[in-house]
C-alpha cells in the first residue's frame, strides 16, 4: 500500500529507518528493506531532506 | 504457538533485550521479536560506550563483544588543533568500542536463558487496544499475519519507532533535534587505534565527525549533521566524503561496511508509559543530545523496565499507574543529564566555526582528567561563562 507521490530510489536505499522515524505524520513504515508511505503523508518533506543519501523523492501535487 | 503474553517487546536491540531480560528473570511471560532475520544486524551505530554506562546497566564485561579498547580521546577543532585526554585521565564516556552485532546477541541470549521468547522477521504493524487501554499487537511473521495479546506492549524499536504512536504516545521530535548520520567502516587507516576522535565545526554543521577505532587499522568512521541545518537530500554522504579525501589519514583507507542512521537529540518523551504501554531506549528519546550515544542508556532504561514489568506481572496488573515507578526511575537517573546536555547541543549549534576553535583552545588550558560532558561543560562554565549561562544550574 503505497501513495502515488513518494518514491524511494531502491539502488540508494540503505533501510536506515532515518525517514519512518522523522515523519510527523506516522506515514512511513519500514519493512525490514522496502519503505512504504501511507496516505496519511503531508508532503511535509522532512523525510526528503533527512535521507543520508538522498534516495527519496517527492512529486508535485497534481494541480 | 502461544499467543497470549505479560510482556511484547517490539525490536531486539538492546534496549528491548535489556527489557525482556529483566522481565523474563522475575517470571513475566515475555515475548520478544524483531523484524529482522538477524539481532544485531545491520549495523546502525558508531558502537561506543563507556566502562560506567555498561556497569550502570549491570552488564558484566565480556571480552567476544568488544572491539578494542581505548585509552582516550580527542577533538578536533576546526582549524584543526587537537585537545587530548589520554591514557590515566580519560575514558568515560567512550571507554570501549563495541562489536554489536556480537553485543545486541549477547543480550538477546541472556533474554532467552531468562525464559523470554524470541522470534525473527515477526513485525509489529499496530497495536490493539480496547478503549485507551492497549492489549496487544498485530502484525506480519515470515509473511503471515498475526494477532497476539498482552498485558504489556513495549515499544524497543528505535529511532523510527511506532508502537508509541500506534499507542497514544508522542515521540515525534523537530528537525533541530534530529541528526541525519552516514558511516563507514574502514580499512587501511592511518588514525590512532587507540583514540577516539571528535571533530567539530563546518566539516559537520551542528554534529561531529568521528573516528572510533575497531581494532588495527580499521575504525568506524561517521559523521552527523543536525537535519535542521541540512539544505538538499543526500548532503549527508556528500559531507563525510568531501571530509574523508580531504583527510590524508582517512582517504588512504577503503570501505568495508557503510551505514545510514538517524540519531535524536532531543529531551527524553515527555511521558513513556500508558495503560499496557511503555517504550524504552531511541523509541523514549533517550540518546545523549550532545553525544549522541544512546547504548548506556537504552540499557539502563530497559533494566528498569524489566524490573517494573515484572512486578506487574506478578500482580497482574499493567496499568499506566502500575508502570508508573518504570518513569520515576529512569527519570532520576537520566533526566537532568538529558536536559543538560540537550541545553549545551541547542547552544553548541549555533557556534561558528572560531568560536569552536576558542572553546577547544580554552579546553586545552584547563586540567580535565577525564573526558566526558560534564567535565567539560564544568571547565567552560568557568572559563567562558556565558557560554553555558542559560543551564548553568545543571552544571
Amino acid at each position: 500500500m503505497n501513495n502515488d507521490w513518494m518514491h524511494v530510489m531502491v539502488e540508494k536505499c540503505m533501510h536506515c529507518g532515518a525517514c519512518a522515524g522523522t515523519c510527523p505524520e506516522n506515514a512511513i513504515y519500514l519493512h525490514e528493506v522496502l519503505v512504504e508511505f501511507n496516505d496519511c503523508c503531508t508532503r511535509c518533506g522532512r523525510c526528503v531532506r533527512l535521507c543520508p543519501v538522498g534516495a527519496i523523492t517527492m512529486e508535485a501535487k497534481k494541480k | 504457538m502461544k499467543t497470549d503474553y505479560d510482556v511484547i517487546v517490539v525490536g531486539a536491540g538492546p534496549a528491548g533485550s535489556m527489557t525482556a531480560y529483566h522481565a523474563a528473570k522475575k517470571g513475566a511471560r515475555v515475548l520478544m521479536i524483531e523484524k529482522r532475520q538477524e539481532i544485531g544486524s545491520s549495523l546502525r551505530c558508531a558502537e561506543g560506550i563507556s566502562k560506567k554506562g555498561l556497569d550502570k546497566a549491570g552488564i558484566p564485561i565480556d571480552k567476544k563483544w568488544i572491539s578494542a579498547e581505548m585509552k582516550g580521546a580527542k577533538l578536533v577543532s576546526p582549524n584543526g588543533s587537537v585537545f587530548r585526554i589520554d591514557e590515566s585521565q580519560a575514558g568515560d564516556e567512550v571507554g570501549l568500542v563495541l562489536e554489536r552485532h556480537r553485543f545486541d546477541k549477547y543480550l538477546a541470549e541472556r533474554a532467552a536463558k531468562a525464559g523470554a521468547e524470541i522470534r525473527l522477521k515477526t513485525a509489529a504493524t499496530c497495536v490493539i487496544k480496547e478503549g485507551n487501554v492497549v492489549k496487544g499487537i498485530s502484525g506480519v511473521s515470515f509473511g503471515e499475519p498475526f494477532k497476539l495479546s498482552a498485558g504489556c506492549v513495549v515499544g524497543a524499536d528505535g529511532f523510527e519507532s511506532q508502537t508509541g504512536r500506534w499507542g497514544g504516545l508522542n515521540t515525534v521530535i523537530k528537525m533541530s533535534d534530529i541528526t541525519s548520520c552516514f558511516q563507514y567502516r574502514m580499512t587501511g587507516l592511518k588514525t590512532e587505534p587507540d583514540f577516539c576522535e571528535f571533530v567539530l565545526g563546518s566539516v559537520a554543521p551542528g554534529g561531529y565527525a568521528w573516528v572510533f577505532p575497531k581494532g588495527g587499522d580499521t575504525a568506524n568512521v561517521g559523521m552527523g549533521v543536525l537535519a535542521s541545518m541540512l539544505k538538499k537530500p543526500g548532503e549527508v554522504k556528500f559531507y563525510i566524503d568531501k571530509w574523508i579525501k580531504k583527510d590524508p589519514r582517512l582517504s588512504c583507507a577503503q570501505p568495508l561496511e557503510a551505514v545510514g542512521a538517524a540519531v535524536s537529540v532531543s529531551p527524553p518523551v515527555e511521558k513513556s508509559i500508558a495503560d499496557g504501554l511503555l517504550l524504552v531506549g531511541d523509541a523514549a528519546r533517550v540518546i545523549d543530545p550532545i553525544t549522541g550515544g544512546g547504548i548506556a542508556n537504552g540499557c539502563i532504561q530497559g533494566k528498569f523496565a524489566g524490573e517494573v514489568l515484572g512486578d506487574c506481572a506478578q500482580a497482574k496488573d499493567f496499568s499506566e499507574l502500575a508502570l508508573k515507578p518504570y518513569e520515576k526511575l529512569w527519570r532520576d537517573e537520566l533526566e537532568n543529564k538529558l536536559y543538560r546536555n540537550w541545553m549545551a547541543k541547542e547552544k553548541m549549534t549555533t557556534l561558528t566555526d572560531a568560536q569552536l576553535d576558542g572553546v577547544i583552545e580554552t579546553l586545552a588550558e584547563c586540567d580535565i582528567r577525564e573526558m566526558n560532558v560534564y567535565n567539560i561543560l564544568a571547565a567552560l562554565k568557568v572559563k567562558m561563562p556565558d557560554l553555558v549561562k542559560e543551564f548553568e544550574e545543571f552544571i
